[in-house]
């Protein structure tokens, strides 16, 4: 008792050392348990999302770019594909398709234009509000509403994606209709709504006053010019001006997941968009991801073996801050020596430092540890969504 | 008090070598030992402590000789009976006046860090003039307090000897009486005896007696 209450002195005295080397020894200790449980997380986090997603029908190109925009919304899109693609998959009766839009953002979160089914399809419902029923309308992923303030009643601005963009994206007020619960998935942060209000963002419908009323335009023919008031909001009053221009089956979607009736059809599916011929690719995200992960576990051996380094010169470090702190603590063990303390008392003097050290560097790690299991689905998701 | 009788000590390396044919101090006396550098005063000190062993000859110390106890025997003798004072103070910079006075009880084997010990630490500081400062650490004690300080801790295990290297070395001609004095009256009031090196001879007339070790048989 005596060595560690001695020992506890000298810690307390030299608290800013004393300190130190109870962070560094926790980071040591807890940087490859918390690696190992947020790789983990993250795996399972991926994969489960993946496996949730049986099919994705995209343009051909970058698998990994599609299967990544339909399931966690990536900002890396695949060309877009059309309509077309997914009356294609409707016209076959084996599944069900889910178009999903994914070009905009608004206020950092991206604008994922849907239909319904997407909100059975991943099985949530709005913990405040409701869907999305009219044009103009949005849902908001858990950390959106929160980041932002939002509920209910208030609106979001849509961003055009480019400053210089005069091509007819201009920003589209939506109304917050609901707010979906916290799902721990990319869901929580985008803004769902319809994948018709989306093509509006995108200027492929719109709405707008007429220039002369057509009450008044001459043979039948209705008259604009550059005065033309496009409207930035959808409103019931201006809702039934909105018109869509050109053939819908033209109408791009970046993705379409595909929810096939059984494991038949999902393989009838698969086996239709084979032809490297055909634009169209349909893949399975559980497998691209599968590959993904295992990509990443190989990175993330090699940072075990950076964190192995690191901890070797670390606690290197510590050992001789350890042994200089002993140097400077000699006059005291001769004084000791001097007045009937044996080696055995020295040594304990020494090691019940060391073990103070070690234990409140554990205490610190389990801290941690305990911290980053207990919030890790929302570190992973937080992870997942940089 | 202290007897000693045809020593010999050399250490393992070098060619100074220690011989004393007969010492011996009564008890309650107050000792100076004087001489020149490297003839072996310290040296003596750490004979009669115990801490080194003669090649020759008999260190018998209240009784005890030394000789015939085993290392760990000889550690005990030394925390029960013997107070150290030294010119450094070597005091610990961590640890308050208090804990410096009662570190002996903490480190020293067999001996009990109890309310007895803490009432008696209480009364030496008191009679040293230290009392109010006993929750101060070291490094913001004057020298003479350092030294009081370490007086304190020399005699709060109620030892039967003093030993004092050059307790007096690091301070002010006038705190040196002062402290003197205080050694002296402290160890007279638990009737110890105090062996003490020093080298300066304006304070022997203060001691009961003097040994030179001109005069002994130390060849450095």
């Amino acid at each position: 008792m005596n060595a560690l209450y001695l020992a506890f002195a000298h810690l307390r005295w030299s608290w800013a050392r004393s300190l130190l080397l109870v962070a560094v020894g926790a980071v040591i200790l807890a940087v490859p348990l918390i690696s190992q449980t947020l790789l983990r997380g993250s795996e399972a986090a991926l994969t489960a999302r993946a496996e949730a997603t049986p099919l994705v029908l995209g343009s051909r190109g970058s698998r990994l770019d599609l299967a990544m925009s339909a399931v966690y919304f990536s900002p890396d899109r695949p060309d877009p594909v059309t309509m077309a693609a997914l009356e294609a998959v409707w016209d076959t009766r084996l599944g069900l398709p889910i178009p999903l839009h994914t070009a905009f953002e608004t206020g950092g979160a991206r604008i994922v234009g849907t239909s319904i089914d997407y909100f059975e399809f991943r099985g949530v419902a709005p913990a405040r509000g409701r869907i999305f029923g009219v044009l103009g309308e949005a849902v908001l992923g858990a950390r959106v509403a929160e980041r932002q303030g939002l509920g209910p009643g208030d609106t979001v601005i849509s961003s055009p994606e480019n400053l210089f963009d005069l091509d007819g994206v201009y920003p589209l007020e939506l109304r917050v209709t609901g707010v979906l619960p916290p799902t721990g998935t990319p869901d929580d942060d985008v803004v769902f709504t319809d994948v018709k209000t989306a093509w509006v963002i995108a200027g492929i419908g719109h709405g707008h006053e007429d220039a002369i009323p057509a009450a008044e335009a001459e043979d039948g023919n209705v008259t604009a010019d550059a005065a033309l008031v496009e409207y930035t909001t959808i409103t019931e009053a201006n809702i039934d001006s909105f018109h869509f221009h050109g053939a819908p089956e033209s109408y791009p979607l970046t993705a379409v997941i595909v929810v096939p009736d059984d494991a038949r059809a999902g393989t009838i599916l698969r086996g239709r968009y084979l032809d490297p011929g055909n634009p169209v690719q349909i893949v399975v995200p559980a497998e691209i991801v599968a590959g993904l992960v295992e990509r990443i576990f190989r990175i993330a051996t090699l940072l075990d073996a950076v964190t192995l380094v690191i901890g070797i010169a670390a606690l290197a470090a510590m050992g001789l801050a350890l042994f200089l702190s002993w140097r400077m603590r000699a006059p005291e063990m001769a004084t000791a020596w001097r007045l009937g303390a044996g080696r055995g008392m020295i040594a304990a003097l020494a090691l019940a430092e060391i073990a103070i050290l070690l234990g409140a560097a554990i205490c610190l790690a389990a801290i941690l540890v305990i911290a980053v299991q207990s919030h890790g689905d929302a570190l992973v998701a937080w992870l997942l969504a940089l | 008090m202290i007897e000693i009788a045809d020593l010999s000590f050399a250490y393992p390396v070098g060619r100074f070598r220690l011989a004393i044919p007969h010492l011996a101090v009564a008890e309650g006396a107050r000792v100076a030992v004087v001489g020149p550098s490297g003839t072996g005063k310290t040296t003596l000190l750490n004979l009669v402590s115990g801490i080194s062993r003669p090649e020759r000859g008999d260190v018998t110390v209240a009784g005890q000789d030394l000789a015939s106890l085993s290392e760990r025997q000889r550690r005990m003798f030394r925390a029960r009976n013997i107070g150290f004072v030294f010119q450094n103070f070597a005091l610990l910079d961590y640890l308050t006046a208090r804990e410096n006075i009662l570190y002996p009880c903490r480190v020293g084997p067999g001996l009990r860090l109890d309310r007895d010990v803490r009432d008696r630490a209480e009364d030496l500081a008191r009679a040293c003039g230290i009392a109010e400062r006993l929750g101060t650490r070291p490094g913001a004690l004057s020298q003479g307090e350092q030294q009081r300080v370490a007086i304190c801790r020399a005699l709060v295990t109620q030892p039967r000897l003093i030993l004092a290297d050059e307790a007096t070395g690091n301070l002010d001609p006038a705190t040196k009486t002062q402290i003197l004095d205080l050694l002296f009256a402290r160890a007279q009031d638990c009737g110890a005896t105090i062996l003490a090196v020093t080298h300066d001879h304006a304070l022997l007339p203060r001691f009961d007696r003097v040994i030179d070790f001109a005069d002994l048989g130390a060849r450095p």
